[in-house]
Order: C-alpha cells, then sequence, then structure tokens
C-alpha cells in the first residue's frame, strides 16, 4: 500500500502521520481515550456482577468472600461508567434528551433505560436485600448522624424478623437471576453498539456483542481477584486460598472463551478476505501492532493464562500462587484495556475508503485527555472505599456485620 | 385585411414565437420554477410534495474545485482542510497496481500535477458530499433523533437538539460529516436546505461551470434530474450497504468508493 503515496499532500499529511489516502472529514478522530474507558468500565461492572451471581445463583460457595466486594465493586463501577460518555458529548447538557425524546432506532438511545435498568432494579435493589439486615442493625447500634444515615437507608423496612430475613434473601436471588441476562445485556448492548456499524468493517462483526461479554467477565473476575488480594494485604488478613483459587480458575476459563472467540473471528477475517482486508492488515501491523499483538495477545492473554495454569496447576507454594495470580491479573487488566483500545481508536485508524490509515494524537489536558481518563479510573476506587465503609463487604472480621447471607 | 399584411403577420408572429417559445419552455423546465411560481403567488413551500436528488457527472467534472469553496461560503463551513460538505476527490489510475487518490484541501486551490513514476493510465475527477441516503445509517443511529429524513428526502440535522456524540459520524460510510468545531454538533451537507426551498439550486451546482452536478426532483418528467437518470448509466457509492444513496454518478469507475 505504501506505493500509492505520492507527491503533493503526502508531505503535509505525513508530517501528521496519514498514510494513503484518507476522506477530509475523517482527519480528525471521533471517539478517543474517554470512549474507550466506557466499554472497558462497563465491561468491569457486568464482569463483576456475573462473578458475584455464580455464588447467589450457581452455589458456588468458595468464592463466598468476594461475594460482597464483587456487588460493591460492580455497583461503584456502574456510578462513574457514563462519566466518560458525559464528558465526551459535544453537548452533555442537552444528554437528558436521550430519556426524554430517545430515538427509539437507535442503539445509542437504549443506553440511558438499558443503564437505568442495571442500575436500580439490579445493582441497587441487589445490594439493599442484600444489607438490609446490617443496615438495620447499625441503625440500632450507631449513635448521632449514622443512626439516622442508616435510618435512612433501611427506607423504613426494619423488621429483622426471621420471615423478613427469608424474603430479603428471596428477593435477592430473584433479583441476581434477573441480574445475570440484566448484565448480559448490558455489556453486550455495548459490544452491538460497535458490532452494528455496517460502515466500519473492523466493528461490523455478529460476534462483537459476545466477545465484549466474554471480556468482560475475564476483567471483572481479574478485577475483584486483585481488589480481594490488595484489601486483604492491607488490612493484615489472611487471604482465603480457596477462593482465589476458585477465582483464578473462572478467570482461566472465561480467558479461554474469549480468546477462543477472537481467534475465530481474527481466522474468520483472514479467510473471507473481505476488501478491506488489505487495510486492516497493514492497521494491524502499523498502527495496532504493539497494542494489539503485544499487549493485548501476548502480555494481556497468553502470558496470564500461563501462569495461572502454572500457578493453579502446578506444585507451588501458596505464596508464589497468590504472587502469579496478582501478575496475571494486573496483566489482563492491562489486556483488556487494550482490547477496548483497539476495538474503538482501531475502528477509526483507518479511513473507510480503505486507502490510508491515520493517527490518533492523545491529548494529555483537557477533558479527553490522559488526566481525565486516570481520575475517571481512580474514580470508582475512592467510591468503592467508602461504599466498604459505609457497607463493610467482609465475611472475616467487624463482628457486628453478619456474615452474608448464601 | 391584404394577402401581403397578412403574410408580413405571419412572418412576425412565427419569429415571435421562435424567441418566446424557448425561452418559455426553459422557463417551464427550469428546476425550481414551480417552487419559484408557488413564492410568487404566495404559496408557503410544502415538502411533501418534492423529492429531490443529485446526478454528478464524472465525464463532465474538471476537478476546478470551485463546487467546494462555493459551499463553503454559502454554508459558512470551517474553513480548514479537514472540514468539508463537499469535496473533490483525483483518480490516478496506472496500469498496474492501486488506484492513487488525492483531495488536496478538498480540490479548493486545484490539483497539482501527479507525481508518479507509474504509467498512470488515466486520471478523473470525483465530487463527494453527503448521499442523502434513503436509508440513511446516520438517521437511524441518532439517539435523540436530531438527524431526520426531511420529507423531501433531504437528510438534515437538527442543531438545537443535536447532543454532539458523533455516532452518526461513524455510522456514515463515505465520510460526509464531521463535528462542528466551534457548535460542538454534527453538520453535513443539506442541499443547501435553505436555497432549494426557496427555488434555487444547491450552490455546488449553480457555481459548476461544466454542468457537471445536476439537481432537481426525482420521477418528475420535466426534471433535469429526471433526464440524468434517463441518460446515463449511474451508480451510487458502496451499494452494498444497502444504504439507496441518493446522489447518482454517472461515469464512475469501479475504483471509486
Amino acid at each position: 500500500m505504501n506505493s500509492i503515496l505520492f507527491s503533493f499532500g503526502v508531505m503535509a499529511a505525513e508530517a501528521h502521520g496519514i498514510t494513503g489516502y484518507i476522506y477530509p472529514n475523517e482527519f480528525e478522530l471521533h471517539w478517543g481515550l474517554l470512549v474507550v474507558l466506557y466499554p472497558y468500565l462497563t465491561g468491569l461492572v457486568a464482569g463483576a456482577f456475573i462473578l458475584a451471581s455464580l455464588e447467589r445463583v450457581f452455589n458456588v460457595k468458595v468464592i463466598m468472600p468476594v461475594y460482597r466486594l464483587s456487588l460493591l465493586t460492580a455497583l461503584a463501577f456502574m456510578l462513574v461508567a457514563p462519566l466518560p460518555l458525559l464528558a465526551h458529548l459535544g453537548h452533555p447538557e442537552r444528554s437528558f434528551e436521550m430519556f426524554l425524546t430517545p430515538h427509539s432506532q437507535s442503539a445509542m438511545a437504549m443506553f440511558g433505560f438499558v443503564y437505568a435498568w442495571y442500575l436500580m432494579v439490579v445493582l441497587l435493589l441487589e445490594v439493599w436485600f442484600d444489607y438490609r439486615k446490617d443496615i438495620v442493625i447499625k441503625s440500632r447500634e450507631k449513635r448521632g448522624i449514622k443512626k439516622y444515615f442508616y435510618k435512612i437507608l433501611t427506607l423504613g423496612s426494619t423488621s429483622l424478623s426471621e420471615k423478613a430475613l427469608q424474603f430479603d434473601n428471596k428477593a435477592g436471588r430473584l433479583i441476581t437471576i434477573i441480574g445475570i441476562p440484566s448484565a448480559f445485556l448490558l455489556h453486550g448492548y455495548v459490544g452491538f453498539i460497535f458490532g452494528s456499524v455496517k460502515a466500519n468493517p473492523w466493528w461490523s462483526s455478529v460476534l462483537m456483542p459476545i466477545v465484549f461479554l466474554f471480556s468482560a467477565i475475564v476483567s471483572g473476575i481479574a478485577l475483584v481477584l486483585l481488589i480481594y488480594i490488595v484489601t486483604s494485604l492491607v488490612r493484615w488478613k489472611q487471604l482465603n486460598m480457596a477462593c482465589v483459587n476458585k477465582l483464578a480458575e473462572f478467570l482461566l476459563y472465561a480467558m479461554l472463551v474469549d480468546f477462543s472467540l477472537e481467534l475465530l473471528d481474527f481466522i474468520q477475517r483472514l479467510y473471507e478476505s473481505e476488501e478491506s482486508i488489505a487495510i486492516l492488515s497493514e492497521m494491524v501491523s502499523n498502527r495496532l501492532f504493539i497494542s494489539l499483538i503485544i499487549t493485548q495477545i501476548i502480555l494481556g492473554s497468553l502470558v496470564p493464562m500461563f501462569s495461572i495454569i502454572m500457578a493453579r496447576f502446578g506444585r507451588l507454594p501458596d505464596e508464589l500462587r497468590r504472587i502469579l495470580y496478582f501478575l496475571a491479573a494486573i496483566l489482563v487488566q492491562v489486556g483488556i484495556f487494550s482490547t477496548r483500545w483497539n476495538v474503538v481508536v482501531g475502528g477509526q485508524l483507518f479511513s473507510k475508503s480503505l486507502r490510508g490509515l491515520t493517527v490518533y494524537k492523545l491529548e494529555i489536558f483537557g477533558l479527553e485527555g490522559v488526566f481525565m481518563t486516570i481520575f475517571l479510573l481512580l474514580l470508582p476506587f475512592v467510591i468503592l472505599y467508602i461504599l466498604t465503609k459505609v457497607l463493610p463487604p467482609w465475611s472475616d472480621s467487624d463482628k457486628s456485620m453478619s456474615a452474608p447471607q448464601g | 385585411m391584404s394577402e401581403k399584411n397578412t403574410k408580413i403577420l405571419r412572418r412576425d408572429f412565427l419569429k415571435a414565437a421562435s424567441r418566446l417559445i424557448p425561452g418559455g419552455l426553459l422557463f417551464i423546465m427550469a428546476p425550481g420554477t414551480q417552487a419559484l411560481l408557488a413564492a410568487v403567488e404566495g404559496k408557503e413551500y410544502d415538502p411533501s410534495e418534492h423529492n429531490y436528488a443529485m446526478g454528478v457527472d464524472i465525464h463532465k467534472c474538471i476537478g476546478c474545485g470551485r463546487c467546494a469553496d462555493a459551499c463553503k461560503k454559502e454554508n459558512d463551513v470551517p474553513r480548514e482542510p479537514t472540514f468539508f460538505r463537499t469535496w473533490v476527490e483525483r483518480y490516478a489510475i496506472p496500469s498496474e497496481g492501486e488506484a492513487r487518490v488525492d483531495s488536496p484541501n478538498g480540490g479548493i486551490d486545484g490539483f497539482p500535477e501527479v507525481k508518479d513514476d507509474r504509467d498512470i493510465m488515466r486520471s478523473f475527477f470525483v465530487p463527494k458530499l453527503c448521499n442523502h441516503c434513503t436509508n440513511a445509517p446516520c438517521v437511524q443511529v441518532c439517539p435523540v433523533g436530531a438527524t431526520f429524513t426531511s420529507p423531501d428526502g433531504v437528510v438534515l440535522v437538527d442543531r438545537e437538539y443535536c447532543v454532539g456524540c458523533r455516532y452518526c459520524i461513524q455510522a456514515c460510510p463515505y465520510g460526509a460529516r464531521y463535528l462542528h468545531p466551534e457548535e460542538h454538533v454534527a453538520d453535513k451537507c443539506t442541499f443547501c436546505y435553505h436555497r432549494i426551498r426557496e427555488g434555487l439550486l444547491p450552490a455546488c451546482v449553480e457555481v459548476c461551470p461544466t454542468k457537471a452536478r445536476v439537481f432537481g426532483e426525482v420521477g418528475q418528467r420535466s426534471s433535469p434530474m429526471h433526464r440524468f437518470l434517463r441518460l446515463n448509466d449511474v451508480t451510487v457509492l458502496k451499494s452494498w450497504l444497502n444504504t439507496k444513496p441518493k446522489v447518482y454518478y454517472a461515469g464512475a469507475d469501479g475504483e471509486v468508493r
């Protein structure tokens, strides 16, 4: 393709990193770092929630120590998930129009409803039913403002009778059952936003929602694993090794499915070899080499899968296992972030004329810059910290809190 | 009346008629005449009575870029070379290998000489613009319905309503949209809607010195658009995407996309 570069305009274009021909309006990349962040965050929400549901619905008792933690993690990330979208809009003050006058044919218009459903009906309700007993106890034991704070949180439902607690448990279970398809919907839908753009051969794929979903599960489990290891360290508590092993196992299975699906997508594209294949191949080997081949596939998938297999099934001391799990989970996060990057930014690096490539120039400051992204990445952890103070998720300490109901 | 006088009169009549009839015919056939007449009669513009389309004849385009320039002036499109409602591409087809395409500043400043070591067999210009698709993907994806198809078949953006999410820009297969740098809303060709509803031609059609662009009603025998579709082998861009464009190209090479 390089041979199609000639004389005029090329000098100027090359100064901007453009090769070949792009439509003039394609000079500016429209979905940047913040839009990379959005599917990354929602993926973590969906993944963490699906992990929690494993314990609740499928009775995987061994991961009980992280059940509440994953719920709160999902909630914390859910609260931040729409912020990058909002910050990226040209007119954020009009964003409410999506609720008031949604365009029924638009996939994006459904975001508000899927989000509201997931936050209000699934996450908040589930957390409330799960913690209601603790909230009532706290509202009785605490003094001053705290007492009233917890009183408000009870929403007037203060009964601790056997019957009431049983109802909490039942309701929680029911919501989780509704929650699983909702979590699938939430992230599958984000995949659909990209997968349904027929103008873009990099995005347009029926596999996109499914790949998004499995990568979401991967990132969610890895995140909860990370948070569990770190919080146990900080709190000077013994890690529940059986739980960590199980988490790592689930992580591995999810990664195997995710990796296979992405491989299938890759092979299918290469084999079909449609009109776009030349420019996409050029993009992968030039523009996305580091973020796709190195960080997504090698560092983000193969290395962590290999280290989890070693740690989980090899004869290693627990210390070493923990370190391997920890490193694998971090690499998985890097890998999944790269995946989002490769989808969102990658889909805009080639021209729809299929004749040229452009570049994405990262902003450092400003509303769509690196600092904003770091802020939005840290914010869920701050929220999670506050949530764990208000509603402690730990099952191994703080005797005033009951162990979570199974 | 004598016979001589009658003959003179008949001759005068034929002379006058020969002057008047073509003029009159032209007047009747001129695009937008009806709208003009309607305006004279004080009748409101009714979009449901119209269905517009544009034709582009590749053989006639000389790549002067006046259309792109006129468009920018008429519609206050930012002058930077990265925002266009319409632009002109130059294709150079070598005897072997990939076609070479360029569009320096949308063709507004003209095209410099092709410097290519390869043997360029032929070269041609392709004006591009919003295709005002019947199945417009941009309309489909807009979350608030700010992008819509008007009853006269023109795809428009409501600037007061657009939230600036840029999903429409992603969904457009033709690169016809951009985000207005000052208004922060999606922007694109409107077929010069403010002009056509007054019975005028879009600015790009108006200024084209070779009549490479044709504009008018579809399905109206008197319309130049009808004539264009009748007399040319036409194609639309990226037909396989089923967007059903309403900008038709005559003489477009298979390389054009």
